[in-house]
Formats: C-alpha cells, sequence, structure tokens
C-alpha cells in the first residue's frame, strides 16, 4: 500500500444521485466531479476542453445549477443531485432540446452540445419562456467553434415551444 | 505538395467527367433539411470522442515539452523518471528516430526530438504510467540538458539570421521555400494601366480552437498489429507516417479516425503524440491513451499563417485589372508541416475570383522557432483575400466606382480558364454580390449611414477539394464500398472523417436519395483504414465532392443490379422502375412493385452477395507548370458578404450588428447542414477579423528571455461567444455544379474568407481610416484614428516589405498569350492541348 501512490487509490467515497439514481462511487480524492463522472461512473457523455474553467464543455447541472465540473471536487458533491447528457431523456425519449437540437442543425461536432443542452434545461427550467437576449446571456459561458450559435438559439427556441405543447396536452 | 517531376496531368486530354443530369423536382431526400444521420448520438452524448474511448489495463502518456524556442538537447537522463513507482516506460527521441510530415517534400519531424528543440512545447520525452498524473509527475524527474540556441522570432528576423538554422533543409538559412511565378509580363500591364495601387497588408496568425483537445488510444491487438483510435482528420496520411516511423507494414496498422471535435485543419497533420502512444502500445502490449491539455493544442497549432503582403495592382478607369504582383512573406512556425502547399496557396486564387489577366506571385516561408503553422480553413488564401478585397475596395474609391459594381465588373465567370491555367466550372460569384446588395440594401447605407456606422463588401473563391493528392499517384482520391443485406439493409463504408462538418449525412444523403430510402436505413462505417476505402482525408473542402461522388457512383451501380432483378421479375423495361419510399415500382403503375428488401433478395437470387463500389478521381488541370499543383480543383465555391460595423469613435470599439452572405453552393444537400456551415465560416471569420491572435512574448531577460506563447489558453485567446454573434442573412446560390454529387459544391471554407475585409471595408466606411492588418482592434483603430486628426495618413497597418532575394521566375504565358501551361524556362514539361481564350470561353 505504501507505493502506491495517491492518484491510484480509491479512498475518498461518496454517494450522490447522477441522473435520478443513487450510485456509490470511490475514486481518488483530488478528482474533480468531471473525472469521477467520465472516470469513475463511466458518464463520457460530458466533455472537457480545458478542463481550467474556460470552455464551459463540461457544464452539468447540480440540484438544478449549471456548473463547470472541472471546477468542482467531487468530493463537495456528497449527496447532491447532478443530471448529465445521460439523464436529459425520460422513458426512452428525447428530451425537446435533443429532439430540436438534432433536428435544427444545432449540434455540428458536437462536443459541446452535451453541456449546452443540459444549460438550456436549467434556463427552461427557471425561465420558460426566454428572450433571445436571455437565451444568448445563458449560453454566453459555453464555447462552441462550429456553429456559429444562432442554429442552437433556434433550437432553444423551437424546444421552448414544443415544451410548452407538451404541457398543453398534459393538462 | 504533389511530386512534380511526374504530374498526374501529364496526359491532359481527358474530358471533364460530369454527372448525369437529374430532375430536381423528383429529389425526396437530396435538397431537404433533414436530422443528420449522427444527430442523435451527439445529442445523447453517446458520440464516442477519442478521449471517451478507456479500455482494460490502459496506462497513460504525457510528454515532456521544450521550455526553449530554440536548444540544442545535449543530454537526457530518465533514470529517475522510469525509478518513480506507477512509471512503465520512458521514451526519449532514440527510440522514434526516424522523420516525418505531412508532406512528402518536408518530412523534418521527430515524434520527441533527438537532438535539437525548435519552439516551446517540441517534445522531448515520454512518460507512460499507471495513471495520467503519474505520468506528469514523472515528466520532472526526467533531466534534460540544453545548448541554447539564437531564437528566430519572425520572418524579418529569419532573412537577416541565415545562422543557426532551424532545420538544415530548404532554399537556405533559415528560409524554407521561396517561389516566384509569372503569367505575363505584369510590369508591361502596369504601364497600360490608368492607375497603379500598391498596397500592404499584414494578417496576424490565429489557431483553430476546436473544443476537443487531440486524444489517442493505442492497442497492440491480439495478433500482434497496431490499432490506434485517435481525433485525426487525415486517418489514411497518419496511416502512412505510423507505417514509415515504426517501420510496420501498413497493412499491420489500423487507424480510427474517432469523430472529432472540431478540427478546422488542425487535426490534418500526423502528429508526435499519435506516433508516441502507438508505439508506447506496441513496446509494452497494453492500451496507452494521450490526451492534449489546452495548453499543449495550443503547441501543436498548425493554424493559421502570419503573412505580410504586398500587392501592386494595375487598373483600367473602368476598373478592369491589367495585372497584379503579389509577394507573400509567410511566417512558417518551426516546422514544414502544409508550409510548401500554403506558399502556393498564398497565391493561387487571386486569379480565380477576379478576372486578372497577368499576375506575378512571389512567395516566401521561413523557419522560426514558434509553433508551427498549417492549414486553418481557408488555408493560406485568407491572408491574401483579407489584402485583395482590402485593396479592391480602395482601388473603388479612387476609381469613383461603387464597389460592388466594381467587383461585378471584374467577377470571373463559368468555364473560365485563369491566368494561371485553373479551370473554373460553374461561377456564381456575381449573382452572390447581387444578392447580398438587394438584401443588405446596400445602396442605401453604403457611404450614406452617420460617422461610426459603416458598410462594407467583401467577396472570395474557395476550392472544392484539392485537384491533386498529397503523394502523387494515379488512385482516386476517394472510394466508397456499399453492403446490402437481405433486410433491406445498405451500409456505406469510406474513408471519409466526420469532423462535424456532416460528412457521414453526405454520404447516407446520397445513397439513400439514389436507392429510395431514409437516410436512417443506412450505416456508416467511415474513417476506419481497415474498414473503408481510402479517403484522402477531411481538408480542402474535398469531402462531398470527392467522397460524395464515388458514394454516387457506388449507388448508381447497385440500383443498376436491383433494376435489373425487379424488372424481370415485374417483367417491364428498367427505365420505367422507380427507386422511390422504399420501394421499387413501376413509374406509370406505382402499385405495381416490391419493397426494398425485397430487391435485395431478387438480386441476390439473380446475382449472388450484393456489393458495390464507386471511386473518384478529379479531373485533370491544365496547369503543368512547377507549383500548378496547388490551386487546381474540380470547381470553386464562391461567396460575397457585406459587413455592418459601428464603431464608437471615442473608444475605438467595434460591434458587428449584421452580416449578409450570399454563397454559390451549386446545390445544397442538406440546407440545414449548410445554413450551419456558412454560419460558422461567418463565425469564425468574425473571430479572426475582430480578436483571434496567436501571439508571443518575450519571457523578461531575468527568466530565460525565451520566446513564449502569449497566452495559450481558452481565457485569453479570445474568441467570439454567444452574446458576440451578430444577425445573418444566409442566402444559398443554388446553381447545380455538373461536377458535384447532385451539384454540390463546398461550403465549410468559402464563406469564412470574405468576412475580414468586409470588416476593415465597414470600418472605413464608419470612421474612415484604414485597418491594413487582422485582427482589427480598439487600439488599432485609436491609433489610425489619432493618424486622421493629425493630418496624417488615416491608416494602421505595415509600412515595409522586407528585401527578399527572390528566384527567377518561372515564365508562364497565359492561355490568352499562347500559353499551354508549361513554362517557357523550365525543363520542358509534357504537353496539354491548347486551351480556349478567355473571350472564346465567354463567346461560347
Amino acid at each position: 500500500m505504501s507505493t502506491l501512490p495517491i492518484e491510484s487509490q480509491k479512498s475518498a467515497h461518496l454517494r450522490l444521485t447522477l441522473n435520478g439514481e443513487e450510485v456509490d462511487v470511490s475514486f481518488a480524492p483530488y478528482k474533480t466531479l468531471l473525472e469521477v463522472l467520465r472516470e469513475d461512473l463511466n458518464h463520457t457523455g460530458t466533455k472537457h476542453g480545458c478542463e481550467l474553467g474556460e470552455c464551459g464543455a463540461c457544464a452539468v447541472l447540480v440540484d438544478s445549477k449549471p456548473v463547470l465540473s472541472c471546477l468542482v471536487l467531487a468530493l463537495e458533491c456528497a449527496n447532491k443531485k447532478i443530471l448529465t447528457v445521460e439523464g436529459l431523456g425520460s422513458d426512452g425519449q428525447l428530451h425537446p432540446l435533443q429532439d430540436a437540437f438534432a433536428d435544427l442543425g444545432a449540434a455540428q461536432c458536437g462536443y459541446c452540445t452535451p453541456a449546452i443542452l443540459v444549460t438550456a434545461k436549467a434556463l427552461l427550467d427557471q425561465t420558460p419562456n426566454p428572450t433571445r437576449d436571455q437565451i444568448r446571456e445563458a449560453l454566453s459561458g459555453n464555447l462552441c467553434r462550429c456553429t456559429g450559435y444562432l442554429q442552437i438559439f433556434e433550437a432553444v427556441e423551437a424546444a421552448v415551444l414544443k415544451i410548452a405543447e407538451q404541457r398543453q396536452a398534459a393538462a | 505538395m504533389p511530386d512534380q517531376k511526374n504530374p498526374p496531368n501529364a496526359a491532359n486530354t481527358n474530358p471533364v467527367a460530369q454527372n448525369a443530369p437529374y430532375d430536381a423536382e423528383d429529389l425526396r431526400v437530396i435538397g431537404k433539411s433533414r436530422r443528420r444521420v449522427d444527430a442523435r448520438a451527439k445529442v445523447t452524448g453517446q458520440t464516442r470522442y477519442a478521449d471517451d474511448i478507456s479500455l482494460p489495463r490502459m496506462l497513460y502518456c504525457k510528454l515532456l515539452r521544450s521550455p526553449h524556442p530554440h536548444a540544442r538537447i545535449t543530454k537526457i537522463d530518465a533514470s529517475r523518471a522510469l525509478a518513480h513507482p506507477g512509471v512503465h516506460l520512458v521514451l526519449t527521441g532514440k527510440d522514434v528516430p526516424i522523420e516525418y510530415g505531412i508532406l512528402p517534400v518536408s518530412q523534418d519531424e521527430q515524434a520527441l526530438c533527438v537532438d535539437h528543440v525548435r519552439h516551446v512545447g517540441d517534445p522531448v520525452a515520454a512518460v507512460i504510467a499507471r495513471e495520467e498524473l503519474t505520468a506528469f509527475e514523472a515528466l520532472d524527474l526526467i533531466d534534460v540538458e540544453y545548448e541554447i540556441l539564437t531564437t528566430i522570432s519572425d520572418p524579418e528576423e529569419a532573412l537577416a539570421t541565415p545562422s543557426p538554422r532551424i532545420h538544415n533543409y530548404g532554399e537556405e538559412g533559415n528560409v524554407h521555400k521561396r517561389v516566384s511565378l509569372a503569367f505575363g509580363n505584369v510590369e508591361e500591364s502596369f504601364a497600360e494601366a490608368d492607375e497603379v495601387f500598391e498596397d500592404i497588408f499584414f494578417y496576424q496568425g490565429n489557431t483553430h480552437l476546436p473544443i476537443e483537445q487531440h486524444a489517442s488510444v493505442a492497442i497492440k491487438d491480439p495478433d500482434g498489429k497496431l490499432t490506434i483510435w485517435t481525433s485525426t482528420q487525415t486517418p489514411h496520411y497518419l496511416h502512412r507516417a505510423l507505417a514509415k516511423v515504426l517501420q510496420m507494414p501498413p497493412a499491420h496498422i489500423r487507424v480510427i479516425a474517432t469523430p472529432n471535435g472540431g478540427g478546422f485543419g488542425g487535426k490534418s497533420d500526423p502528429f508526435n503524440h499519435e506516433i508516441v502512444v502507438a508505439k508506447a502500445a506496441l513496446l509494452l502490449d497494453r492500451p496507452v491513451k494521450i490526451c492534449l491539455t489546452r495548453e499543449e493544442v495550443f503547441y501543436c497549432h498548425r493554424g493559421r499563417h502570419p503573412v505580410l503582403m504586398k500587392f501592386k495592382t494595375g487598373v483600367k478607369k473602368d476598373g478592369s485589372i491589367t495585372g497584379m504582383h503579389l509577394q507573400t512573406l509567410i511566417d512558417g512556425g518551426a516546422y514544414g508541416s502544409y508550409g510548401v502547399a500554403s506558399t502556393f496557396y498564398t497565391g493561387a486564387l487571386q486569379t480565380v475570383t477576379y478576372h486578372v489577366p497577368r499576375y506575378h506571385f512571389q512567395g516566401c516561408r521561413t523557419f522560426t522557432n514558434k509553433p508551427p503553422c498549417g492549414p486553418k480553413r481557408g488555408h493560406g488564401t485568407v491572408q491574401p483575400r483579407f489584402g485583395q478585397e482590402v485593396q479592391l475596395d480602395k482601388i473603388a474609391e479612387k476609381l469613383a466606382i461603387d464597389p460592388a459594381d466594381l467587383r461585378l465588373r471584374i467577377a470571373e465567370s463559368s468555364n473560365a480558364v485563369t491566368a494561371n491555367f485553373f479551370r473554373l466550372s460553374v461561377v456564381n460569384l456575381s449573382e452572390c454580390i447581387r444578392r447580398v446588395v438587394k438584401s443588405s440594401g446596400w445602396k442605401d447605407n453604403f457611404r450614406k449611414l452617420p460617422e461610426g456606422r459603416g458598410f462594407g463588401i467583401a467577396c472570395s473563391a474557395y476550392l472544392t477539394g484539392a485537384g491533386l493528392p498529397i503523394y502523387w499517384n494515379k488512385m482516386p482520391h476517394s472510394g466508397v464500398q456499399l453492403k446490402f443485406d437481405r433486410g433491406g439493409g445498405v451500409t456505406i463504408f469510406c474513408g471519409a472523417t466526420e469532423i462535424g462538418q456532416g460528412s457521414d449525412d453526405v454520404l447516407a444523403g446520397i445513397v439513400a436519395e439514389v436507392l429510395g430510402l431514409d437516410t436512417f436505413d443506412i450505416r456508416l462505417y467511415t474513417g476506419d483504414t481497415d474498414l473503408g476505402p481510402v479517403d484522402l482525408g477531411s481538408y480542402s473542402s474535398r469531402v462531398t465532392i470527392m467522397a460524395g461522388n464515388a458514394a454516387l457512383q457506388a449507388a448508381d451501380r447497385a440500383k443498376a443490379i436491383l433494376a435489373d432483378a425487379v424488372s424481370e421479375k415485374l417483367n417491364i423495361p428498367k427505365d420505367r422502375l422507380k427507386f422511390a419510399n422504399k420501394r421499387v415500382f413501376d413509374s406509370t403503375a406505382p402499385e405495381n412493385g416490391v419493397s426494398f428488401p425485397e430487391a435485395v433478395c431478387l438480386a441476390e437470387a439473380r446475382f449472388g452477395t450484393i456489393g458495390t463500389v464507386g471511386s473518384y478521381t478529379p479531373p485533370k488541370s491544365p496547369a503543368l507548370y512547377k507549383g500548378g499543383g496547388v490551386g487546381p480543383s474540380p470547381t470553386y465555391s464562391y461567396s460575397a458578404s457585406v459587413v455592418e460595423v459601428a464603431v464608437n469613435p471615442a473608444t475605438g470599439w467595434i460591434t458587428v450588428p449584421k452580416i449578409w452572405i450570399a454563397h454559390d453552393i451549386g446545390r445544397a444537400l442538406n440546407p440545414a447542414l449548410v445554413r450551419g456551415q456558412v454560419e460558422g465560416s461567418v463565425y469564425m471569420g468574425l473571430g479572426e477579423a475582430l480578436m483571434e491572435e496567436q501571439e508571443f512574448r518575450r519571457l523578461p531577460k531575468k527568466l530565460s528571455h525565451a520566446l513564449v506563447h502569449k497566452f495559450p489558453s481558452i481565457l485569453e485567446y479570445k474568441s467570439p461567444t454567444s452574446l458576440d454573434m451578430p444577425e445573418i442573412f444566409t442566402e444559398l446560390v443554388e446553381e447545380p455544379d455538373p461536377r458535384g454529387p447532385f451539384g454540390a459544391k463546398e461550403v465549410g471554407q468559402g464563406p469564412l474568407l470574405p468576412i475580414m475585409p468586409a470588416v476593415a471595408n465597414a470600418v472605413y466606411d464608419a470612421v474612415g481610416v484604414r485597418i491594413d492588418e487582422v485582427p482589427i482592434t480598439p487600439e488599432k483603430i485609436m491609433k489610425a484614428l489619432a493618424e486622421k486628426k493629425a493630418g496624417r495618413n488615416p491608416r494602421f497597418g505595415p509600412t515595409h516589405f522586407p528585401q527578399v532575394d527572390w528566384p527567377e521566375a518561372l515564365q508562364v504565358p497565359p492561355p490568352w498569350e499562347g500559353g499551354d501551361g508549361n513554362a517557357i524556362n523550365d525543363a520542358p514539361r509534357p504537353k496539354s492541348p491548347r486551351l480556349h481564350t478567355r473571350s472564346e470561353v465567354l463567346s461560347s
């Protein structure tokens, strides 16, 4: 045990709710939430582009708020509810945001997409009818090098309508 | 760079390959905005990028990189690192000494530097360990001694400092490549001109900044072969480089290009980290992964070359160009990369946009001690496009011609052959200009807005695929195989690489259209050197036309086989059969038909296992002179853009509220994706215009005084965010080009090119100052405004072009001066048939 470097020791343990499911995980204690999600929980849908909090590709929702998972120690997340792109859809169906992004060309290389989707979800949960400027503002921390953002804005707006329709149908 | 001694265009007699016409009314898939085939994977986080791959027993690799811009390695001792717990292997230069590089003429890289480091970030050793952090820590335990050499920081220094040499090849000293091509006598053309304009411009370097950091995973297969998954745009060229450096038969190497999280040209070279993990996996017989940090991605670079340009252009009073002399001085960085091609590209496309009857191009690329430059979106043509379009704005003003009208007068036309012997196909530049003039309200706004607001216009042309392969050969540039199974499943196998541009959807769309299927009925295996026929890679906007035409041919062949079997079964002639709605039926009696799976079964019963292939080779180019291999393309796309800016005269702050762009696409295969490519190009162009720059600085003297990257981080390397995006009004000009699949031309690069000069021209319209340099920053505007206030030249930009010892020009008389595509002062080259003159072409 003594020669095993700290990075090889899974000496930290915690329980959290990942996409609605309670999970236990053991990991090296210095790891970020991003690293634990990708490396120890095999949820590779969340991406990284800098690991310094600059690009926004690693955004996930922690207790419904978008956070950059590369800047959060996993140890800070005990008993928190984490939502990643893998948890966006439900009952085998894509979330309206996912459908709209797929249909309207909002995902090109797709690398920034998971983080933008969860960030947009957080926006719509708080602000069901956002203006274009509110969408711009909410996504301003998520860099996309492919699309020029416009089709992303349009996809969020299309999802707003779809969600409203679904709500109406359910009511 | 193709082999210049044996140009593949030697027998220049083939007619131009053209696709059969089709009925546009009949299209069910092509031309419709559709969900791309890989969209679901992307929005659910299931697309597997290279760093998402994790294998049992996998080890991690980190590279030790040079802290010095230029030095000799005098000693490396890795013993302390090897003894570190968790470390499995340390590699140094002697383990992988064979030189490689993307171009045959510049095999100048080593996976780990043996004895010479050429820029901060050049790798000198690799540690492979159980954990990534262990490998990272062990880097500090490698003892390297360096002997510092003089740093060459820019092209002027390179010209003035022949020694020490960064490389022991090239023209001489630190000059990598010098070229001079003269198409007619430009001095005569200046004498004939009413006005001659001379302008110097500078285009700063910038980088691709794909959000995905480069990553690779290599394994030794159970049978002893090598497999590597990697974020590359060019699996075929990596395949070649691995075979060379590892001294393995190519047949024992499998390269799988994982979907790229953005490329933009930055993942087009074979990279040192790819070779290192391959070598380590073979030695250790365990999977080895590397994922670069963002800082390391800045050191990989291969981005936009900084280019100093001098344009001398003669014009008649009516705006027609009599001749142009262009000189470019190019900062290549530390390695060759695509640089020889980049050098030629800085001079290639001036003539493809506007009619330039006489043209002299001189280009010089130097080595410097900075990360190597290479191909970024628009490869080498972006910088001179900026200069040419800004100079045209100056010309228009002097001649009192509206700049949009001036461009309409001189725009190239369909089927022309240019002064430098590039054969054009369908050209709709004029229509693009007319569209943006109309949609932007150009006539009501240009020179009519209040101080601080302005309109600017610019145009561009770009290749739809490089006409020649990097390694000269007579084989196709792209191949597609189709497999059919009894359930009606169609599988596409192709080497084409999905970098986000939608290449998989292009292939699926074409095959689905031909066979009457839905794109989601089709499976794709792409970017895998084991599974698919070669496609040269996702560069030069070549995939849609080349892999697309190969897919079209394979699908047409399959359709013919299926039609044979179905016509026999239905007892009707083949030409009455229609493939649509997943059925094959009698077009005169649609109820009489079979389902697609039945058609496949009928064909299999009749002919045996069904599979077809298709391939594509570009038409031969009439540019037979040495250097004529860079620039020919099956066809060119055209774009025109109007940009509106608002400039605060007190602060120099620039905002861009609106951009109008029209793009000559030929045919949009999937309009939603085409619009995305246009808008993405505009976005990236806007970043280059206003903020993006790959800048360097000297560390303080008391430190090493080394030349280092000013800010290798995303935070400091500014790129536009969602808050910076203007409204973009995109129009597509669709006149199908017979050379493209269903008439399609490129869209991924061309629309970037007009943005930077249109911004510069709009800034002039807004506040009356010329910023002859990119990026156009508030500081530069303030400096130019101060010049204006002081009554001096209201301009910011370079003022002199250094002395370069240009070689004797290759004299190539243009087509209208009796030229045959060969240089008249070079060794004899294969003869080409006589070409039509421009006037003959126009009158035909």
